[in-house]
């Protein structure tokens, strides 16, 4: 994911380059160190933790904590592990995304290709989406998804998280579109494409970055998020981070740490995995000024 | 009534009028070309012929369909863009074809019209490729391609050479023309290139700050242009403009100017209708090619007239000279042939085409005579 190439790149003497280098090594372990303390401890029997040594590797090797927070710990009152909440956060993450995506490109379209009066504005107000706090919406909210009957529900969820995405969305597909070459758009027309047309055949194929950027970043905000999940899910449709909550919360009984440690990696994993694949994608795509022709 | 009519149209944003009030009529077959300085509006009048800007007032006909509100794809027009346009993500053929696809022409006569199109501006070796893949002249041939594929009754072509190194723009000056007087489309072509518009029109509409300055053929433009704009923004180097004075002597009327040494020197006029401005300032218009030596003046010319003035340079560029001198206060530049005897600092007895001279009114800056 280097992006400075040799040319840009500062020379330094060799003094300072090891210097550099410990810095980041340094850096790098103590970034890596929390990960490496819940990865040993999620395969370790609870008796290894509590008789103290966190940061050694196990002395016996288990799944059980990883299985058992999967299928069978108890969250809440019910001993199904995460499985049903895992399943609850992609229903809700993947519309969600989707939905947030395509209207932000949508918008972005509009905002720059179809220009009329008063878009500058419409923009500043949807920016202004971005910097509203969470808590501030919260009861207007409830109530809004009690009024339209989507109170508890899924698609409650994913229409929170959209609404409160578009704002990001809008702003990366709008800055992208601004550099697109408007020619490219009057040729369509008088090609004949109509305004989705343009949209489907010239703007999204050449949109790839920016769309990779917009995924990772909703997907990543949606499926961290727990406020919005605290407040307006139903007992069925609590997603990940709220079901990790209540297992770690859990007030009665032993407290599994190896089970939590388990259970807050796979609640990480899909974040993980999103960034691991498209990572390179989104540093290029926040880069991308225009289409090269 | 011509093939396209742009009858009394203006342009506004906002309450800035950037074109006033434009009529040009184009006969079917013509290369029309529009002509002038960046940001005369150009672009905007062909937009408007296009139908990607709305036409504030006025009128725009093709065949004599009012085409004002029609939509672009409506018109049966091509356009062929600066930047060229071509989609990033089709290949070269289906960028040729797209147009014909979202006008629904069936697959098979979409490949037979690329095909042929193809193998008239010869990128049949091309159609696989995508845009990005294509150098600057080649970009510019799919370009033509797409818009030829249309078979429309206007092609628009918005400085279309204008990204291409000295070299190949030539090459495709020549290849557009060919391509004209092979198909015989009506053509409205942009450009700021006063050559480009030279070379290619059938007519030329000049145009300044938003007024066509003179509409004519080629030939009248660089003879008889209209004003001082059209007279020094046509023409390399530009026709040289000098104040005079007119005086009539033994019935003739003369330009008196001055020469390097602030004496006088008398230019008779060809036109008699001169003497109406006898006693009076004008500015007086001689084209570069129209100062010579002796030996090299038009034969044909009834009316040579002598000077003596003072080289001050001289710039040998090949096949002519250009020697810069004084007239009324002014450098004045003569395109010498390249073996005139001439060399700075030295008095040069200069023959001047009368014939081909231009006289403005210095107020308005109209063209007087011829
Ligand atoms: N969308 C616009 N809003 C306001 N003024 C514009 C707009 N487009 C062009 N203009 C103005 O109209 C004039 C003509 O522009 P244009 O037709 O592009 O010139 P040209 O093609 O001859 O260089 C310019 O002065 C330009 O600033
Ligand atoms: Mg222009």
């Amino acid at each position: 994911m280097s992006v400075a190439s040799q040319d840009t790149a500062i020379r330094t003497g060799r003094a300072v380059r090891v210097l550099i280098y410990l810095v980041l090594v340094l850096f790098s372990l103590f970034y890596l160190l929390p990960l490496y303390v819940m990865v040993v401890n999620s395969v370790k029997p609870l008796d290894e933790i509590t008789g103290g040594g966190m940061m050694n590797l196990p002395q016996v090797f288990t799944i059980e904590p990883w299985l058992k927070a999967w299928s069978s710990a108890q969250i809440g009152v019910e001993p199904t592990g995460l499985s049903p909440y895992f399943w609850n956060s992609i229903k809700m993450v993947v519309p969600a995304v989707a939905i947030s995506t395509v209207l932000g490109a949508l918008n972005g379209y509009v905002l720059t290709k179809w220009r009329f009066k008063y878009d500058t504005i419409l923009f500043g107000l949807m920016l202004f989406a971005c910097f509203i706090p969470f808590q501030i919406v919260l009861i207007p909210m409830a109530r809004m998804l009690g009024l339209m009957g989507l109170a508890g529900t899924t698609s409650g969820l994913v229409l929170v998280h959209v609404v409160y995405g578009i704002g990001f969305t809008t702003l990366y597909f709008r800055n992208y579109y601004a550099v697109f070459p408007t020619e490219l758009i009057r040729a369509a027309q008088i090609d004949g494409a109509g305004f989705f047309q343009i949209f489907w055949r010239i703007l999204l194929p050449s949109s790839g970055p920016i769309a990779v950027v917009s995924v990772i970043w909703q997907f990543t905000n949606i499926w961290n998020d727990f406020l919005f999940g605290a407040s307006f899910a139903g007992a069925d449709s609590q997603p990940m981070t709220v079901a990790l909550n209540n297992l770690v919360q859990a007030s009665h009984g032993v407290k599994e740490y190896n089970v939590h440690f388990a259970g807050a990696i796979l609640a990480a994993l899909p974040t993980l995995l999103v960034y691991i694949v498209a990572g390179r994608y989104f540093v290029r795509g926040l880069m991308a000024g225009s289409v090269k022709g | 009534m011509g093939f396209l009519d742009i009858d009394n149209t203006t342009k506004s944003y906002g309450s800035t009028e950037v074109l006033h009030k434009v009529d040009i009529s184009v006969e079917e077959g013509e290369f029309l070309v529009l002509v002038g300085p960046s940001g005369c509006g150009k672009s905007t009048l062909l937009n408007m012929i296009a139908g990607l800007e709305e036409i504030t007032s006025g009128e725009i006909r093709i065949k004599d369909e009012v085409m004002n509100g029609v939509h672009p794809s409506k018109r049966n027009i091509a356009m062929v863009f600066q930047s060229y346009a071509l989609y990033p993500n089709m290949t070269v053929g289906k960028n040729i074809t797209f147009g014909l696809e979202m006008h629904g022409t069936p697959k098979d006569e979409r490949d037979k019209a690329m095909n042929d199109v193809a193998k008239l501006l010869q990128i049949e070796q091309l159609l696989d490729r995508k845009p990005g893949a294509l150098s600057g002249g080649q970009r510019q041939r799919v370009a033509m391609g797409r818009a030829l594929v249309r078979d429309p009754d206007v092609f628009l072509f918005d400085e279309p050479l204008s990204n291409l190194d000295a070299k190949l723009r030539v090459d495709m000056r020549t290849e557009i023309k060919k391509l004209h007087h092979k198909l015989g489309t009506t053509i409205v072509y942009v450009t700021h290139d006063q050559i480009e518009a030279m070379t290619l029109s059938t007519r030329i509409a000049v145009m300044n700050g938003g007024y066509v300055q003179q509409l004519g053929t080629p030939q009248e433009i660089y003879d008889t242009p209209a004003n001082i704009f059209v007279a020094t923004f046509m023409g390399s180097p530009a026709m040289n403009v000098v104040p005079a004075k007119v005086s009539v002597e033994n019935g003739v009327p003369m330009a008196r100017v001055a020469l390097h040494d602030g004496s006088l020197t008398s230019l008779p006029f060809s036109q008699a209708n001169m003497a109406e401005w006898d006693g009076k300032e004008i500015l007086l218009g001689i084209r570069p090619e129209t100062i010579t030596d002796e030996d090299a003046a038009d034969r044909k010319s009834g009316n040579i007239a002598h000077m003596t003035n003072r080289i001050v340079v001289t710039e040998p560029a090949g096949s002519d000279t250009f020697v810069t001198m004084t007239m009324g206060g002014r450098d004045v530049i003569a395109r010498m042939r390249s073996d005139a005897n001439v060399s700075p600092g030295i008095d040069f007895m200069f023959a001047v085409n009368m014939e081909k001279a231009v006289a403005f009114d210095p107020e308005t800056e109209v063209r007087i005579a011829p």
